[in-house]
């Protein structure tokens, strides 16, 4: 597989239209146009779970959509493309479809580590030739921004606020990534500010002859009530704190792709967003030191499982 | 002649449909219509795509993306598997994809009952699905076949239902006619599908959303496809009596021409009755019975010209139904008569509720209380029970 090259997609007809309706500096935006391009002229057809991205480009009679695009519900992107992916199958038995075709589904994280779990599990389970993106703003944003398992630690969101006697979010996120690649199947954590990473990843799930699952951190300035201007810059604090690490599981081996030159403390990352201000306070340095430990105990344990320590 | 069981013969009419995605989770009671399946694509009589989902959500949700993706595609399910399935059975419907769903009726918990009753399709009545309702094995066989036709005639694509009673039916073995596939083939025909997913050279958006601005047209036109297939039903009947001798329509109308006294009823229990109506006929008594065969579309116009003259009908709906006054059949029914000139006294009757028997004398109880109506001109009870301790 050559690598990607800006030459080679500049100019290329985007087949995720200009003119959608998401908020701007949306992360789920950004990614979805670089998933686009790293698919370059591979036939394909998308299914995408209901949430931002997908109220943000069907607003019938309108479409941002220039490949096969479907929307059932909210907890069956998985589920959807695996009937899709099926006929298409049957199709190529009898003959009567020749030419290769991939599937992608999208879904946010509420509609991936949430609701739309099992579909996912089970379609992986499965087998089908498909590519699940999460587009993992850490909540529901297109409800109003309420917390899911996605959603990190001492998050203020509009069902766990920070109050008198609550921190926020109290539980711990779902580490999806890790529980995904437990099917068996490839799994990769990626993020936009690193396009090319993010790219090469689709580039190689689509690649693989079965299930594959990418997990996408996007910076979400209206829900983690952040500068718009300023998404990408965000949302890398989390990949150079080491809270969202770079890094693909192929066959049960991790392989770490991007090693900050310096981790940034935890609170650089939350001192950048609204959700986190009130971390910040005096009262609250020992939950925020009980945060800045447990994201150290996870980057030393990839650090170890992927042989770099 | 076969011998076979509600489940098997819709088996053996998938297999000879031979669709191109079945995607399915199996419930009780139509567990064997998928497992006797999975032989046969085990043993490659059939060339299609079974996915096994982990749910019956996944089922029709893979069921849609399939239909979608733009060829034949069916499933199997009832009872809480429907009511699982229910926010994607709405989808099906509104992106008029010609799915088949066989359906074993089945009551909802709680409490947990696997035995038969109509509450779960009654539940999915307005999903915008077609709903046709099985008499026996033989017309379990039948439906199957003729729904294909029905859901992909153009001016319908909507998905059909055919719901048998979960039990009575689903186990019940039969001899049944099966015809040669070559015959079921030609009869079914080819499928072309409209707008498919898979036509990646002219891609189409499946599923945007809509805002005040549309939902309301989008509603009106697909309603359009449910009114189309009143006439279609009735010609798909005809073309497959040519076929097989056998006649179906959207009801069936038994010794009504000349009746006094009505029973209007649904799936095995009109077997019940008729036997209840030949023999009343024999005593003197003018009885008949209106099997409504297509629940959706209702069938209004054939319902009030059956029952019009009639002097007073009894509806006997199998089905639960919380806080209503009376079950969804006689509200169907009642409508269907309400504006005539002239109109016969209609009562109902709740039945069968899981899996609840009911023996010809409590039909003929039912005809003893239409007698009295008829000769009074009173109703005493509009709704009653069958065969329930008080
Ligand atoms: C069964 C069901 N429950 C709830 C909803 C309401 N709902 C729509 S989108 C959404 C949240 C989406 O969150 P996420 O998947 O994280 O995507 P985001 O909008 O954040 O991109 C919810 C709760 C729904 N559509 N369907
Ligand atoms: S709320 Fe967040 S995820 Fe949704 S469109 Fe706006 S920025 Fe994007």
């Amino acid at each position: 597989m050559a690598p990607i090259r800006l030459k080679d997609i500049a100019g290329k007809t985007e087949k995720f239209a200009r003119g959608h309706r998401l908020c701007p500096g949306c992360g789920a935006a950004i990614t979805v146009r670089q998933v686009m391009l790293a698919v370059g002229d591979r036939p394909v057809v998308v299914a995408t779970a209901t949430g931002c991205m997908e109220i943000g480009t069907s607003l019938f009679p309108h479409t941002s959509w220039r490949v096969p695009w479907i929307h059932t519900n909210f907890p069956n992107a998985a589920s959807t493309i695996s009937g899709v992916e099926a006929m298409y199958r049957a199709k190529r038995k009898k003959g009567e479809v020749s030419k290769k075709i991939k599937f992608i589904a999208f879904g946010g994280d509420g509609g991936t580590y949430d609701i739309g779990f099992q579909a996912l599990s089970g379609a992986a389970e499965r087998g089908h030739d498909f590519v699940y993106i999460c587009l993992n703003n850490e909540g529901y944003m297109n409800t109003g921004g309420q917390r899911s398992s996605a959603t990190p630690m001492g998050a203020d969101t509009t069902t766990s606020p920070s109050g008198k006697v609550l921190p926020g979010k109290i539980q711990w996120r779902k580490d999806m990534v890790r529980v995904m690649a437990e099917h068996g199947i490839y799994a990769a954590q990626a993020c936009p500010s690193k396009w090319m990473d993010l790219m090469r990843k689709v580039e190689k799930a689509l690649e693989i002859d079965g299930p594959a699952y990418i997990d996408v951190l996007i910076p979400c300035p209206t829900g983690w009530k952040g500068d718009p201007s300023q998404s990408l810059v965000t949302v890398q604090k989390a990949v150079d704190a080491c809270y969202w690490p770079l890094y693909e599981i192929e066959g049960y081996k991790i392989k770490l792709n991007y090693k900050p030159k310096e981790k940034i403390p935890i609170t650089e990352w939350f001192r950048s967003q609204g959700r986190f201000q009130h971390l910040l306070k005096p009262e609250y340095k020992d939950l925020v030191a009980k945060i800045q430990a447990e994201v150290d105990r996870r980057w030393e344990r990839l650090l170890k499982d992927a042989g770099e320590a | 002649m076969r011998t076979l069981t509600g489940n098997e013969a819709i088996a053996e009419a998938m297999r000879q449909v031979n669709p191109d995605v079945i995607a399915a989770y199996p419930i009780t009671p139509s567990t064997p219509v998928v497992e006797k399946f999975a032989k046969f694509v085990a043993d490659g009589v059939v060339d299609t795509e079974l996915v096994t989902t982990e749910s019956e959500h996944s089922a029709m949700s893979a069921c849609v993306g399939a239909a979608a993706a733009g060829g034949r595609v069916m499933t199997a399910t009832g009872a809480v598997g429907l009511a699982f399935m229910f926010e994607v059975i709405y989808v099906a419907s509104s992106f008029r994809l010609p799915i088949v769903v066989a359906i074993a009726n089945r009551a909802l918990n709680a409490p947990l009952n696997i035995h038969g009753d109509h509450s779960d399709t009654m539940a999915a009545r307005d999903s915008g699905w077609i709903q046709l309702y099985s008499e026996n094995p033989q017309e379990c066989y039948d439906n199957i076949i003729q729904a294909v036709k029905i859901a992909e005639h153009p001016k319908v694509r909507t998905p059909v239902m055919v719901c048998f009673d979960g039990f009575q039916t689903s186990h019940m073995i039969e001899n049944l006619y099966v015809e040669p596939d070559e015959v079921v083939k030609r009869f079914i025909g080819e499928y072309k599908p409209i707008y498919p997913l898979l036509d990646y050279e002219h891609p189409v958006t499946y599923g945007a959303w809509d805002r005040p601005d549309y939902l309301m047209e989008h509603k009106r036109s697909q309603v359009e496809g449910l009114y189309a297939a009143l006439e279609v039903i009735n010609d798909v009947g005809k073309e497959y009596e040519k076929l097989t001798g056998r006649r179906y329509g959207l009801i069936e109308a038994y010794k009504l021409e000349d009746a006094e006294l009505g029973i209007v009823v649904m799936s095995a229990t009109a077997s019940t009755v008729k036997d209840v109506v030949n023999k009343l006929r024999e005593q003197g008594v003018k009885a008949g019975l209106l099997r409504i065969r297509a629940f959706r579309p209702f069938p209004a116009s054939e319902v009030a010209k059956n029952l019009a003259s009639l002097k007073s009908v009894a509806v006997l709906d199998r089905s639960w139904t919380g806080g209503a006054i009376g079950g969804p059949l006689f509200h169907e029914v009642c409508s269907a008569l309400y504006n005539l000139d002239t109109h016969p006294k209609v009562v109902n009757y709740i039945y069968g509720i899981g899996g609840r028997d009911v023996y010809p004398e409590h039909i003929e109880g039912v005809y003893q209380d239409l007698s009295k109506i008829a000769k009074t001109g009173r109703i005493e009870r509009l709704l009653g029970y069958l065969n329930l301790r008080e």
